[in-house]
């Protein structure tokens, strides 16, 4: 599904992924961790299309098609998508207005017609269940307001909408308590399917307890230095990130 | 200027022929101001970015006398606006257009302004030119000087109108031409009444210049609301001097929008003479091309307990220029005062400009004052946000102008117009907008 080959990529002059190889295949849930700085953020952003950042070198392979020359909204239209570590507030316009444009986007991408507001908002009801997500947080602006476990479900809730085939979660367990956690893991195992794929990006081993990984990748300065079964993440969360990295 | 005196002197008689005695009889008056003062002069404090004397130094013809009008505003603006019920007025080319004569409340004036000062001449004579001529420059005197028509809504007190009064101002012709209208408002104590004003251009082509003294008398305990429109035309160059003036426990409500023009200055001056008046002033500008939009506010705090709450936005973009001036003058007794004002605009591009200037000037010692100016463009981190879930780059910066607005449309208390103001705003930002589609 993808596949990332000799990825370099830096922000303001300063490379931060410094020739990166990764193959995901469909069904599959990746846990890339590391510490602070080893550029896990960075992938996640070059990877959905941030300006932001510039690719020096490399290549991405998205079911078949050279991601770095798409457009951000035409990666999300082929079915990638991330859950922001930082959701962005939009003061002024409705989570409704947003979610419609952009289910409606993908559709026509697809071929499909606008659907009917009321067939949409039966979806939307649907999927804010999976998340539990408050039905008022619905007719608030985006993002506005909410409380860090609540923009965190919002994410949930968009890929839910979105139904992506890649969902690269990017420390979506940060600043979540431990109700919080278990509902985000909860909606995000409900949406794995045989035919998609997850990156879960996390600092802890807690996360995981709850999303299975079927690999485990440590990133450190730039690069994946190490790769393993779900085992390698309980290994790390008892002997630190200084055992990689003398070894 | 010459050319206007000029014009006053040799064509008085003309000028005077179809209106009633009692209007021309303040012309002497504004002769003389407009004679010593002239137009406001260009660059001065109050006019740094309009060059007002420049905008009307054109050859126009005048709309005076008994103008022939070929333009039947019930067949092209109708302007019906749905879930918006309306008693229904006209301006062509600043004459006061009459099929129906509705059915008014008793005791309610809503019509011509020479009608006005034939049936109600004391009243006329007591409120006709108080504020211009004692507050106004020489912009004011102007049109007292030439003004051939306009509109009157008269409440007396305690009448409240629930229907909404609507006048639609068309302009329209085949020469370069300048119109000078009136509206006059007066709500007794305790009145209440709603009036949106449409303004229109038929025509793109030639320079359709207007001049537009209003005054708003607010009687003790009553409320107004008002809103005004534009969508006219690049070639419009759109003068406007609106007066307030509250008595005790008042409440206005003044809403101006530009939608489309070519140049437009809007003065605002607002007098809270009563204890416990209130002042809802907001505005929203778009404008793109070589549009200009200056708005000019102050607000006089003379007595205490007042308060007045000012929102104003703007959304530029190519080459446009935006220009805000928020006055407030805080009297030295006035304590207990509140006073807030804001203007947030967003740039479009790198070639529009804004000018803001907020300017407040408080002698009272107790009040609460606070006034807020941004000048910003898009937030990048939002449109990334949006087109990583789908949304193309148009849609998302649509969207985030759309957003951008929406509290001053939520300043708007009719709610068959804030909807109607919704799908004109969007179709405006698509680029779809040339006349206001429910007109035609």
């Amino acid at each position: 599904m993808l596949t990332i080959r000799d990825l370099h990529a830096s922000i303001n002059g300063k490379e931060i992924i410094k020739g990166l190889n990764l193959q995901i295949n469909a069904g599959e849930v990746h846990a890339i961790m590391g510490p602070n700085g080893s550029g896990k953020s960075t992938l996640s952003a070059v990877l959905v299309g941030n300006p932001a950042f510039e690719v020096t070198g490399g290549e991405v392979i998205f079911n078949g098609q050279n991601l770095l020359e798409m457009l951000p909204e035409a990666r999300s239209c082929e079915g990638l998508f991330l859950s922001f570590q930082y959701p962005v507030e939009i003061p002024g316009v409705s989570m409704i207005n947003f979610m419609r444009t952009a289910v409606n986007e993908h559709r026509k991408c697809k071929g499909e017609a606008p659907l009917s507001a009321g067939d949409f908002l039966k979806i939307m009801r649907e999927k804010q269940s999976i998340v539990e997500l408050d039905k008022n947080l619905v007719n608030r602006s985006v993002n506005e307001g909410f409380s860090g476990g609540e923009k965190k479900r919002n994410e949930i809730f968009q890929m839910a909408m979105l139904d992506p085939k890649l969902a690269i979660l990017d420390e979506t367990d940060s600043g979540l308590d431990i109700d919080a956690l278990r509902i985000v893991a909860n909606g995000v195992n409900q949406l794995k399917r045989p035919d998609n794929a997850m990156i879960v990006i996390t600092h802890y081993q807690r996360l995981l307890d709850y999303i299975k990984p079927d690999v485990v990748h440590v990133l450190y300065n730039g690069r994946i230095i190490k790769t393993g079964g779900s085992e390698l993440a309980l290994e790390l969360e008892e002997k630190g990130y200084d055992w990689l990295k003398y070894n | 200027m010459q050319q206007y005196t000029d014009f006053f002197k040799s064509q008085r008689q003309k000028i005077d022929e179809a209106c009633t005695p009692l209007l021309n009889s303040f012309r002497e008056a504004a002769f003389d101001i407009f004679q010593r003062t002239g137009f406001p002069a260009y660059q001065s404090e109050n006019y740094q970015h309009t060059d007002i004397a420049d905008l009307l130094k054109t050859d126009f013809g005048f709309y005076i006398g008994h103008y022939k009008i070929d333009i039947n505003p019930y067949r092209i603006f109708p302007c019906t606006i749905h879930n918006l019920n309306s008693y229904k007025s006209f301006l062509v080319n600043g004459r006061y257009y009459e099929e129906r004569v509705p059915d008014l409340p008793r005791g309610v004036f809503s019509g011509s302004l020479n009608d006005f000062a034939r049936e109600y001449p004391l009243i006329f004579t007591k409120y006709y030119n108080r504020q211009a001529n004692t507050k106004g420059d020489g912009l004011a005197a102007f049109n007292t000087l030439f003004v051939q028509d306009g509109y009157v809504l008269y409440i007396p007190e305690n009448v409240v109108v629930e229907k909404t009064f609507q006048l639609t101002n068309v302009s329209g012709g085949n020469i370069d031409s300048l119109t000078n209208r009136r509206i006059l408002v007066i709500l007794e104590k305790n009145a209440q009444a709603k009036l949106l004003v449409c303004d229109h251009a038929t025509d793109e082509k030639p320079v359709l210049a207007i001049t537009q003294v209003m005054e708003i008398y607010a009687g003790e305990n009553a409320s107004f609301d008002f809103y005004d429109l534009e969508e006219s035309s690049l070639n419009t160059v759109r003068v406007t001097a609106n007066f307030v003036q509250q008595e005790a426990s008042s409440t206005v409500t003044a809403n101006t929008i530009t939608l489309s023009n070519g140049i437009t200055r809007n003065n605002y001056q607002v007098d809270l003479n009563g204890k416990q008046a209130e002042i809802r002033l907001s505005g929203m500008a778009i404008a793109d091309v070589q549009q200009k939009i200056d708005n000019f506010t102050c607000i006089n705090h003379h007595v205490p307990a007042c308060q007045s709450n000012e929102l104003f936005k703007y959304v530029l973009d190519d080459e446009a220029v935006g220009t805000f001036s928020g006055r407030i003058i805080v009297a030295k007794d006035a304590q207990k005062t509140v006073a807030y004002q804001n203007n947030r605009n967003l740039l479009g591009s790198s070639r529009c400009r804004m000018y803001s200037k907020p300017q407040l000037e408080i002698y009272a010692d107790d009040v609460k004052c606070s006034h807020g100016m941004t000048t910003g463009q898009l937030d990048e981190k939002a449109l990334f946000y949006m087109r990583s879930r789908g949304i193309p780059y148009a849609e998302a910066v649509l969207l985030l102008k759309f957003a951008f607005t929406s509290d001053v449309i939520k300043e708007i208390r009719l709610e068959g117009l804030s909807d109607r103001l919704k799908f004109l705003v969007e179709k405006r930002f698509r680029g779809e907008l040339i006349k206001c589609q429910g007109c035609i």
